[in-house]
């Protein structure tokens, strides 16, 4: 037992080491609040992760009414007893002292308290208003990757079949959109390929544009863990920071940002160049193989040494590595998400499995990672731009499938168009056409790009906005009503992981004040709009989250995302792989063992999209094009990003994250521990570009693009020069000024400088793609000029 | 000058216009993010199949120009911008979107018939630096009108609808 250990300043905690093949060990960590025993603990209730997409396994500890702890779940596959830093720390954000107990409205410009009856009815009637007046087209829905299946799905159905509009998107659009994508184009269907055990089996582990150690700490530990174990694997990191990742690997290559296409088409390359192609599975499983070698037949080392900045020889080493592993495990997040052309180099890594015919066997993982908790669901539940159960919107059999599990007409479910992605309901906004947005659980106002922006948009007047949440967020604040919601260890239902693995998460403790579970929130709605059925009968018949989950079950059936095999008791032991059916009881370890089938043109999802443009394939040409159902390999040519540095923006920003923090730090930055050890904002540059910027760490700078501008320390790092790094957690609830910038002086979120840009496919902004300068505003140890009566910027000297 | 050498004419002068049009419709609807990137991003394909039909032209007597010079960013570019971040605002705007749309489709159908015409001459003439040309480009052309036209499939519903 890994005990309250300090595991801010050693997040990984203990080595547990073992061979490959071996079972991964047990560590069971846990924390307890001060003074408490575990045999003071009156009650262990089943849960997971909320704070990260791994989804660790845990027992959240109750006394006296109240969280007091957690302790992890020693028999769960996921993490075998192990929890990260965020996991041990962040249970204590739910006994905040600002958690919303009471609905708000907006009386005379200023949000005040009133009582559930008087917040639905405003919502309501405003709904009804637009759909009377300007019809759904005018309604839209912003959801998270941090709510539960059960409450997805809710909103799925009243929003498509209910409200009937297009407009309905989570924020996974801007974690996990690219992984969808690329899975989509690859595989024909959303569906993790590998499994968290190919770790345990890899000879080769191959890292793109994801920084596990802070991102997914417990699976970081896993590969800890083989690393100091007997016959390690080789480890290759793409990453231009030196991450702890990089710092672990052996071959490290730091692209220029904005170039991850040009870097793994050489690699491509240097494969087929060589004759490591697997011929055989190529035939059997995939169509477009000689696409893909004439369009990369040019993209020699050399070239892309010009093009990412990464010298050829360091190139032609990583393609080697890759080149002679026997069982290859890749995982991708944002580094790749969340650039230039993203989706493109997402395929390219599925390519690079599919040439050397390295999925569907142990060891041979491909891991299109998630970014948050519970991003699988709000893609497989149709909440995030899609339709339920990976159904294809341009195929009528699947939209007429859903419509008899819902028992409406198939016009009645709008499937003209893909359902709209975030950044264009944010446009509908701004230009006037979309006039109400209901916000659960998420807060564009500091995590979407260019926030002044999205300031903008949010504060008209013509606008109506709704927000659910757990406290009074940036976003929150410039609400018309604000309805409080319960968390994690407050309300049941289910979530799962980036490798499929569904966990259920009890219900521990009682909600705050007045405060309702988000499904409890949708259902109110729904019975308020009195949504009917063709027959008449109630939309959302359900009441409970086992009903919603019955629900869910059925609309998966038959689906990639197959839960009919599932129920909560068996859940209750521990977390399971789908799809889980009569006849996979046990749940799937690994897709794509025997074929593609969820690819076939009746089944898939989508039917893919030009890779620079976002435009559409046509039903007629993918059938011709993958008439039985394969692999689909598509070559991507390289384009340059479009904004680079420049004279006056010399700089190429990337926004992150850290391991400490979770989002915008609604919950992480009311955790005491985590909160101390990352207060504020910072910038990093290398060592050598602050010398050539007259720069030193502890300074306080100004990062600008432009869009705009942040103050922040710096720090000095090892980080690929002419790059500057800034964590984009940061906003303004815990400032004077609440949800924005002070007056006449730069804030410190990072989304005050990104760029309005999206991938074409995946419609996934681009945070890691933009021109920036750093300037001097106060040396070290000096006060802000600005502000030296006040305090709180002191903290992060 | 026969057919082909007209025909080549036509596709050149084709594909400078579209650049130019691509490149002033990413200006006009700066506000319109996508339409921004993606038309900039196509406009490059317009540009190099103007150079390339400009290298092929002696071989089938024309003298072609070439792409335009756009230059950097000038005062009209800055005066375009503006404009549309004040017109970004209003709904009618979505109505020029979707016309300036299908005026960049219709442009780039019209290229593609001039490949057609071109790619099937080459076939008959055997000539291979000409067909080459065509089978490069042609299917970038195609590329452009599918964009065109997934945009406009996506963007009706709302833009018509909710004037």
């Amino acid at each position: 037992m890994d005990s309250s250990p300090d595991r801010i300043a050693n997040p990984w905690g203990e080595r547990t080491p073992y061979a490959p093949g071996d079972p991964w060990p047990v560590r069971t960590d846990l924390h307890l609040a001060d003074g408490v025993a575990q045999e003071d603990v009156e009650r262990w209730v089943p849960s997971a992760s909320i704070l990260h997409s791994n989804g660790d396994a845990m027992d959240i500890a109750v006394r006296g009414g109240r969280i007091v702890g957690v302790r992890g779940r020693a028999a769960d596959r996921v993490n075998r007893g192990r929890l990260g830093p965020k996991d041990l720390y962040g249970w204590q954000a739910n006994h905040a002292p600002d958690r919303l107990t009471r609905p708000l409205v907006r009386e005379n410009g200023r949000l005040v308290e009133t009582d559930w009856d008087t917040a639905m009815d405003r919502v309501v009637s405003r709904t009804r208003t637009l759909l009377d007046e300007r019809g759904p087209g005018s309604v839209g829905f912003y959801t998270s990757g941090q709510l539960f299946l059960e409450e997805y799905y809710t909103l799925s159905v009243l929003a498509h079949a209910g409200v009937r509009t297009n407009h309905l998107d989570g924020n996974t659009r801007l974690c996990t959109a690219t992984a969808a994508e690329a899975l989509k184009e690859s595989f024909g269907s959303d569906g993790q390929p590998g499994s968290y055990e190919d770790i345990d089996h890899a000879d080769t582990l191959a890292l793109f544009g994801h920084n596990m150690a802070e991102t997914q700490t417990v699976l970081w530990m896993r590969v800890l863990d083989r690393l100091e174990g007997s016959d390690p694997p080789r480890l290759l990191c793409v990453d231009p920071r030196y991450t702890p990742v990089a710092r672990r690997a052996d071959v490290h290559l730091a692209p220029r940002p904005g170039t991850n296409v040009a870097l793994l088409n050489a690699l491509l390359h240097e494969i087929i160049r060589t004759g490591r192609v697997d011929r055989a599975y190529l035939d059997a499983h995939t169509v477009g193989y000689d696409e893909l070698a004439a369009g990369v037949e040019r993209c020699t080392p050399r070239r892309a040494a010009e093009i990412c900045g990464v010298p050829a020889a360091e190139i032609e080493r990583a393609a080697d590595l890759l080149g002679d592993a026997k069982r290859l495990t890749s995982t991708v997040l944002q580094g790749v998400y969340q650039s230039h052309q993203a989706s493109a180099a997402a395929v390219q890594v599925n390519n690079l499995h599919l040439i050397r015919g390295m999925l569907g066997r142990p060891g041979c993982g491909l891991m299109q990672m998630n970014g948050q908790p519970t991003a699988q669901n709000t893609r497989e539940c149709g909440a995030d731009g899609d339709l339920p159960g990976f159904r294809n919107w341009q195929n009528d059999q699947h939209v007429t499938e859903l419509a008899e599990i819902w028992n409406v007409e198939p016009d009645g479910i709008p499937h003209y168009g893909p359902p709209t992605h975030a950044m264009q309901m944010f446009r509908y906004a701004e230009q006037g056409s979309l006039r109400m947005l209901w916000i659960s659980g998420t807060n564009p106002a500091v995590s979407l790009p260019e926030l002044g922006r999205i300031r903008s948009v949010l504060a008209q007047e013509r606008l109506f906005v709704v927000v659910q949440d757990l406290f009074l967020t940036e976003t929150a604040q410039l609400a018309d009503v604000v309805l409080p919601a319960a968390t994690w260890g407050e309300k049941t239902g289910t979530f799962t992981n980036a490798d499929r693995t569904v966990h259920l998460s009890e219900k521990a403790v009682e909600p705050p004040g007045e405060a309702r579970a988000d499904l409890d929130i949708f259902l109110d709605f729904a019975a308020r709009m009195d949504f009917r059925d063709k027959d008449g009968g109630p939309l959302i018949p359900w009441r409970d989250p086992q009903g919603a989950f019955a629900a869910w079950q059925r609309c998966s059936a038959g689906r990639p995302c197959d839960y009919t095999g599932l129920s909560y008791d068996k859940l209750r032991d521990g977390g399971i792989q789908w799809p889980c059916t009569e006849d996979a009881p046990d749940g799937t370890a690994r897709l794509y063992t025997d074929g593609f089938d969820h690819a076939h043109p009746d089944r898939c999802e989508s039917y893919g999209k030009d890779m620079v443009t976002g435009a559409t394939v046509t039903p007629v040409e993918y059938r011709s094009l993958n008439p039985d159902g394969k692999a689909v390999i598509k070559a991507a040519e390289y384009l340059p990003p479009h904004e680079d540095a420049s004279p006056q923006y010399p700089l190429q920003l990337i926004t992150g994250r850290t391991v400490h923090h979770f989002h915008t730090r609604t919950k992480t930055g009311r955790a005491p521990e985590l909160n101390a050890a990352a207060p504020d904002v910072w910038a990093e540059i290398s060592p050598a570009e602050a010398a050539a910027q007259g720069l030193a760490a502890g300074d306080l700078v100004q990062v600008t693009t432009p869009r705009g501008a942040i103050r922040a320390r710096l720090r000095t790092v090892a980080i690929r020069d002419g790059v500057v790094f800034v964590p984009f957690h940061y906003g303004y609830w815990d400032t004077p000024e609440g949800h924005r910038p002070p007056d006449g002086r730069p804030g410190r979120a990072a989304n005050e400088t990104t760029v309005t840009d999206w991938d074409p496919l995946s419609k996934q902004p681009l945070f890691k793609t933009a021109a920036a300068r750093v300037t001097l505003v106060a040396r070290r140890g000096t006060p802000q000029p600005q502000d030296t009566d006040d305090a709180r910027t002191g903290s992060t000297a | 000058m026969n057919g082909i050498g007209i025909t080549l004419r036509a596709l050149h002068d084709g594909e400078r216009d579209l650049e130019t049009d691509l490149l002033a419709v990413a200006e006009r609807h700066r506000t319109e993010h996508e339409v921004h990137h993606v038309a900039t991003d196509v406009a490059r394909w317009s540009r190099e199949h103007a150079a390339r039909l400009a290298a092929l032209g002696p071989d089938h007597g024309v003298e072609l120009s070439g792409p335009r010079d756009h230059g950097a960013p000038g005062a009209l570019t800055a005066l375009r911008e503006k404009a549309a971040q004040a017109l970004g605002r209003r709904p009618e705007t979505g109505l020029l979107l979707l016309e300036d749309l299908r005026d960049l489709h219709l442009a780039a159908a019209r290229n593609s018939l001039h490949w057609e015409m071109l790619a099937q001459s080459a076939q008959a003439t055997r000539d291979r630096a000409l067909l080459d040309l065509a089978a490069d480009c042609h299917p970038q052309t195609l590329r452009q009108m599918r964009w065109t036209n997934t945009m406009i499939k996506v963007l009706s519903p709302q833009l018509l609808v909710s004037v």
